[in-house]
């Protein structure tokens, strides 16, 4: 269904950023607490990591079907 | 004629001056004129052709009037010109009856019955027509039918129907004036008389020639009656004549010999000087003699009297026969002839010899008597001198002297007497010589000529009998040779007939063949066309029928067939219906079930339809493997399509970021369009809208439109469209689906109906 693929899209997106923005987090956290004394700017930056990695994610994936993909064979 | 030419020169003449425009004037006067010149010259031709056959007319009958034949022919090619004749000029007078010597006749007859022999026929033909021209001549002229000769004639003539004989006309049974011959005789030629009239009644009737032969045979047989009749007449006749002339001139004879006798006796008994005694008996003897001489003599007589008679009737058979004028009996009549003038010729030399017997005892009679009356006087004398003496003269012995003297006296007185009458009678001798001789001279002339006459007669008769004989005799020969000429005419008459008869047999074979053929052709023609026509007809019954067995078979076969399409089409319209009933078992959400079943029934219900194949094999694949959507489905999902659709409205190739996702949210959450609006009948550049699309949809499949709403959701760009093609996909689906199946069924409602409607 077509019409199903942009929930599924989203939903994906939204897991996804969630993984990402709990990755990042978690990394941020982590980096955090490991290398930048328990500073927040880490999490911040994992989160925001996350979060634009999830956003670009999302973009990507919303964008995909209007990617003009190239042939490698007609190069 | 001409005044129809005349009046149409006339109508073109009035035509031409009335497309001129003359005034009628001219006109009236022109037909005037032209009326006038045709009535005097239509007079003039009138009264030309008037003349003409007036004429014509006028100098047929003047020169029928001249020319009976003329007559005769006219009469036989025009219908009713005898009666015009016959006012005109009286009826026709008879045609001359010319008498044709008798010779011919019998002769033509025995040629006719030689040739009769040969062929009969045209001699019917001949007979027939020669009996028509006495027809024709005999009617209106009735000719007086004089003597049995005419009636023989004509028997012979309608016998002699070949020769030259000219037409006697029909005759009457007149025989009033006949001498009378034998009933028979009579009663043959009346009869023959008869039937030639009866014959010539019936005016022109062709005789059979059976009946013409039998006609013939009859006369024949007539005469051959006739013949043997006349035949057996005349030696009746002659032997009647010959016994009678003989009787007569044996009478005669005996008269003669009576009267010779009594002449002899008498000069005996007037020289012989016999005693008285003798002398009575010798007077006696004389006067037998003298009796028995006047009975032979009246015996005689009456004998040649009876001798006349039947010499006469004997001639007047002979002549009788002579009139029958029949070849055959000819000799006989010759013979009959002969002997009759022989006969004649003895009787009146017996007669002549008893007439001069008679003479001469007339002679002796008187001279008796002279001397008889001289004694008687010389007695009475001598009585009267001597009165005593005997009348003897054989008692003159007893008479005395005186007695002798006065006898002597009376002797020399009556001496002296005797003289002086001598004497006187020598002066009146020769007077009475001349007279006598004169007289004798007159007798003797007279009985010369009688003599004469009847030498003559007797000579003419002879010479006519030798002459007859001599002619008989030519004429045996002439006959003979005739007949010999005849024969061989006759001959080549028949060769010449048979000849013409073989010619008439080939031709008329050949006609009859030609004839024979050609309604052979004919009937065979016919009969080819009659068996042709019933070929023909049979064939195009048998065509008929057949093409009607044909027919009914086609009929039967388009029945079967109608029945085999009704039933497929049945079975097609089922196997549709069961599509149709299948396309509506979709579930709300579900998709139907799989048409395949359905299809697959279809395929096999109609394998040979092509366009139901076509059709069926056109059903998109996913309707057969997986089914589709119901309307109603696509319906409902098309709301949450629309929702979605409303907003990614903004996102396209351009635009796809999130943010534009955002935003086309935010649009889509902001903008209100109609529900449901009416799509116009031509989208303009505006109606591109997405959210008008929408509606538009929206509408027409709130109207049930699926088509227009999947054409319209098909306008939509971008994302909107990406979100929708599945729906579309399966909007698509469906309809085709549904357009498939509507012409299915359509198809097979429409083969129904033709199947159904077909018988």
């Amino acid at each position: 269904m077509s019409e199903k693929e942009l929930g599924k899209k989203l939903d994906r997106c939204l897991a996804d950023s969630a993984v990402k923005l709990g990755a990042g987090l978690g990394l941020g956290i982590v980096f955090s607490v490991v290398f930048f004394k328990r500073h927040t700017w880490p999490v911040a930056f994992g989160l925001g990591m996350g979060l634009g990695m999830a956003y670009t994610n999302c973009q990507n994936d919303l964008r995909a079907p209007y990617l003009i993909l190239r042939n490698i064979k007609e190069q | 004629m001409l005044r129809v030419c005349l009046k149409g020169a006339n109508s073109a003449a009035r035509k031409c001056l009335c497309g001129n425009g003359v005034p009628l004037h001219p006109l009236q006067q022109c037909r005037s004129y032209t009326s006038g010149g045709s009535g005097s010259s239509a007079g003039k031709i009138v009264a030309a052709s008037v003349f003409t056959v007036g004429g014509g007319v006028g100098g047929t009958i003047l020169y029928a009037n001249w020319d009976p034949k003329f007559r005769a022919n006219v009469e036989k090619s025009i219908p009713y010109s005898d009666q015009v004749f016959g006012l005109a000029l009286g009826p026709a007078a008879p045609p001359p009856v010319i008498n044709k010597p008798r010779k011919v006749e019998p002769v033509q007859i025995s040629s006719m019955s030689e040739v009769w022999k040969d062929s009969k026929q045209p001699k019917a033909k001949e007979v027939e027509k020669k009996a028509e021209q006495p027809d024709a001549e005999g009617p209106p002229a009735p000719a007086p039918q004089e003597t049995l000769e005419e009636a023989s004639a004509q028997v012979a003539q309608i016998l002699s129907a070949i020769g030259e004989v000219p037409s006697v006309p029909a005759p009457g049974t007149h025989e009033a004036e006949a001498v009378p011959p034998p009933a028979a005789l009579k009663g043959v030629p009346a009869a023959a008389a008869k039937c030639t009239e009866c014959e010539h009644e019936p005016a022109v009737k062709e005789r059979p020639e059976g009946e013409v032969a039998a006609r013939l045979a009859e006369q024949d047989k007539a005469e051959q009656d006739l013949l043997t009749s006349l035949s057996s007449n005349l030696e009746d006749a002659l032997g009647s004549t010959a016994k009678v002339t003989l009787q007569a001139i044996g009478a005669q004879e005996a008269a003669l010999q009576a009267i010779a006798q009594h002449t002899h006796q008498l000069r005996e008994a007037m020289e012989a000087e016999a005693p008285p005694d003798k002398k009575s008996t010798q007077w006696r003897v004389l006067e037998d003699a003298l009796s028995e001489r006047s009975r032979s003599v009246d015996e005689a007589g009456a004998a040649v009297l009876r001798a006349k008679a039947e010499l006469d009737k004997l001639r007047g058979v002979i002549d009788g026969a002579k009139h029958l004028k029949i070849a055959a009996a000819r000799p006989s009549i010759l013979a009959a002839e002969e002997n009759l003038h022989s006969m004649v010729v003895d009787l009146d030399s017996v007669v002549t010899r008893v007439q001069t017997a008679q003479s001469e005892a007339k002679i002796v009679s008187q001279y008796s008597e002279l001397v008889n009356e001289a004694k008687a006087q010389f007695q009475k004398e001598l009585n009267s001198i001597t009165p005593e003496i005997q009348a003897n003269w054989k008692g003159l012995r007893k008479l005395t002297q005186d007695d002798l003297n006065s006898l002597i006296a009376h002797a020399h007185r009556r001496i002296d007497q005797l003289n002086r009458e001598l004497a006187e009678q020598r002066v009146r001798e020769q007077i009475h010589i001349d007279s006598a001789l004169e007289q004798q001279k007159l007798e003797d002339k007279k009985a010369l000529e009688v003599a004469i006459s009847t030498a003559l007669e007797h000579n003419r008769e002879q010479m006519r009998l030798e002459q007859e004989k001599k002619v008989e005799e030519t004429r045996e020969v002439m006959e003979a040779e005739m007949r010999t000429q005849l024969r061989r005419q006759a001959a080549a008459h028949t060769d010449h007939l048979r000849d013409v008869l073989k010619v008439q047999e080939q031709e008329l074979r050949s006609e009859a063949e030609e004839i024979l053929n050609s309604s052979l052709m004919e009937k065979e023609t016919e009969y080819r066309r009659l068996t042709q026509d019933q070929l023909d007809s049979f064939t195009l019954d048998m065509n008929a029928a057949y093409a009607r067995l044909k027919g009914m078979e086609e009929a039967i076969d388009s029945h079967v067939i109608a029945e085999e399409e009704a039933r497929k089409a049945h079975q097609l319209w089922l196997s549709v219906e069961a599509l149709n009933y299948t396309l509506k078992t979709a579930a709300l959400n579900d998709p139907t079930e799989p048409l395949e079943g359905a299809v697959q029934a279809i395929k096999e219900s109609c394998a040979e339809d092509e366009f139901a194949q076509a059709l069926a094999t056109a059903l998109p694949s996913e309707s057969l493997s997986r089914g589709v959507y119901s309307e109603a489905s696509l319906r409902a999902r098309f709301y949450a399509i629309r929702q979605l659709a409303r907003r990614v409205a903004l996102i396209d190739e351009t635009r796809n970021s999130l943010y534009q996702y955002f935003l086309s949210y935010l649009q889509a959450m902001l903008l209100f369009e109609k529900a449901q609006e009416a799509p116009p009948a031509k989208l303009s550049a505006e109606d591109l809208d997405t959210f008008k699309l929408l509606s538009y949809a929206a509408y027409s499949l709130e109207h049930g439109d699926l088509e227009l709403a999947a054409k319209l959701v098909n306008q939509l760009k971008g994302e909107s469209r990406r979100v929708a093609q599945d729906w579309l996909k399966e909007a698509r689906l469906t309809l085709e689906t549904k357009q498939v199946v509507s012409l299915l069924s359509a198809y097979a409602n429409a083969v129904g109906l033709g199947t159904t409607m077909a018988p």
